[in-house]
């Protein structure tokens, strides 16, 4: 983070925060599904929403009382949360297939209120600007690098303690066999609730500063294909039972993106994203991590 | 006589319009051997099912060391002191055995459990770093009973935990669930098997067609003509 911090000083070029802003935004998605994913087995679609949740959190915040960043964020934080937890209790009771088309609904439904809620600008969106200075950056760019970096260096760390403790392996038993492992004491909807509003509140956190970043928030961008795509496909081409996966898979795949999107079209990235998660599924379904381990022995 | 440990009560569970368990009732007490007969798909795994909480009986009680746990769900159950083993095998596959030990041992144990001590009880010792994957049918078995009991339970449900396995297989396991009783540890033996049944248990109760046709002992069980024509299909 302090290397972080020195380089928001001494980089000249702003774009590389905008490119490293969307990878670590990717790193916390990514790290947030694998939580309820990659640990508990429950396919999320509908990240975007949860995303959108803290994005537009944030938007009605600013719009209320301008309160600072750190404020807007953790607003953000708590409405996806939230949102997490009402979903998780609705849903989570079905298995596998039923909650991931559930998650996919609602973010489907979250996207129509948006979209006909003229005080988040409906459609159209609303523009969100940031304040000109702030003490200790440059510009504005580099705080919200800076802020974005401190929350996926946080998620991770989470991440992994949850993976090492208690609650981690309780959750890797749901995984490998709901009623096992509810037969052996441990309480499955608690647990996955507990996922649930966890992976939502970090989504939320990674769509709170969005605002700021586009400056001009819309339904479209805040509720983008590309989030829900790589909200699954990071963890799963990354290795989705451990902290790393999620990591390698932000890292690498947020990072080819943001070199591609130069060139080619950003449809044309998803559906090259869709195609390597196929194959990793059919050929590799422990991801990046597994194959490397699988090299090591 | 003392208040029996597990006590079932006009238990009735329907799947549909099918009823798999009709108005069946039974008494363990603390410290019993009982059995559980039936041809296939006379609703025994059924009866364990709504013993241990994962499913739940349309009509009937459920009384556990004198408390009524039929509302309670399954997770509950089993840190009361239930613990079931699975007819086919449902390990933990990403874990360890030792690790899959860890989950009832830290979730439902309340005094503390010896995972080593365990696999090494079942023979199981030598793989306690290995997957699952990699274990034979009755290595299986034996890790589901090894991981029932690292609840540290009361009342031990096993589910056809002989099936497929030879006599030699047969002898050991049956060792094993004597020497724990001889613990303390209360058990209901579920199984297809008459033969196995017999010598293990001190009480047998006969179900058919989801209802009991049957309660006595081992000796009578045998003898008994209803119980003949369910098995022999006359
Ligand atoms: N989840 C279920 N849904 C529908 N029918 C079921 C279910 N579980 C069991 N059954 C039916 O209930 C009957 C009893 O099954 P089961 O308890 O497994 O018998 P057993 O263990 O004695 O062989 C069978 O006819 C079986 O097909
Ligand atoms: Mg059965």
């Amino acid at each position: 983070m302090a290397a972080g911090y020195a380089a928001t000083r001494y980089v000249a070029n702003d774009y590389y925060f905008y490119a490293a802003y969307i990878v670590l935004q990717y790193v916390v998605i990514a790290t947030a599904w694998n939580i309820l994913g990659g640990y508990a087995g429950y396919v999320n679609f509908g990240s975007a929403g949860f995303y959108a949740v803290g994005a537009y959190t944030a938007a009605i915040l600013y719009q209320l009382f301008r309160p600072p960043l750190v404020a807007m964020i953790v607003g953000g934080g708590i409405a996806a949360g939230i949102i997490g937890l009402a979903a998780g209790y609705l849903t989570l009771r079905v298995k596998g297939v039923y909650f991931a088309i559930a998650t996919l609904a609602l973010a489907v439904v979250l996207e129509t209120i948006v979209n006909n809620w003229d005080y988040v600008g409906g459609t159209r969106g609303i523009y969100v600007l940031h304040p000109h200075q702030v003490a200790g950056f440059a510009n504005y760019a580099r705080l919200l690098f800076f802020a974005m970096l401190v929350l996926a260096v946080a998620s991770v760390v989470l991440a992994r303690s949850i993976e090492r403790s208690r609650l981690g392996r309780g959750l890797a038993a749901i995984r490998d066999d709901e009623q096992a492992a509810e037969s052996a004491g441990v309480p499955t909807l608690r647990l996955k609730l507990f996922a649930a509003t966890l992976s939502g509140a970090l989504m939320g956190l990674a769509g709170a500063p969005f605002p700021y970043y586009v400056s001009h928030l819309e339904p479209g961008s805040a509720f983008s294909l590309a989030i829900a795509v790589n909200a699954i496909a990071m963890p799963m081409i990354g290795g989705a039972t451990s902290w790393v996966g999620p990591v390698i898979g932000a890292v690498l795949l947020g990072g080819a993106q943001q070199i591609a999107t130069v060139t080619i079209s950003s449809i044309l990235n998803l559906l090259i994203v869709g195609l390597l998660l196929i194959g990793f599924v059919i050929f590799a379904p422990e991801g990046i991590v597994g194959l490397i381990r699988r090299l090591w022995r | 006589m003392t208040e029996p440990l597990l006590c079932v009560e006009n238990l009735t569970k329907r799947f549909g319009g099918f009823v798999a368990l009709t108005d069946v009732s039974l008494a363990i007490a603390e410290g019993e051997r009982l059995g559980v007969i039936g041809p296939n798909g006379a609703g025994k795994s059924t009866l364990v099912n709504c013993i241990s909480g994962l499913l739940r009986p349309e009509a009937g009680r459920v009384y556990f060391a004198g408390g009524d746990i039929t509302a309670l769900p399954a997770y509950r159950r089993a840190r009361l002191g239930i613990a079931r083993s699975f007819q086919i095998p449902r390990p933990f596959r990403s874990m360890t055995l030792e690790q899959n030990l860890a989950i009832p041992r830290d979730y439902a144990a309340r005094e503390p459990t010896d995972a080593d001590a365990l696999l090494a009880q079942l023979g199981l010792g030598p793989k306690r770093g290995a997957l699952p994957g990699t274990l034979t049918q009755i290595e299986l078995r034996k890790l589901e009973l090894a991981r029932a009991l690292a609840a540290r339970p009361r009342l031990v449900i096993a589910d056809e935990v002989m099936a497929g396995l030879s006599h030699a297989e047969i002898d050991e396991m049956l060792t094993v669930l004597l020497a724990l009783n001889k613990s303390g540890i209360t058990i209901l033996m579920i199984e297809h098997i008459m033969r196995a049944v017999m010598r293990f248990s001190q009480r047998v109760v006969v179900l058919d067609a989801g209802r009991k046709i049957a309660d006595g002992a081992p000796a009578d069980i045998l003898a008994d003509k209803e119980v003949e024509r369910a098995y022999l299909g006359a």
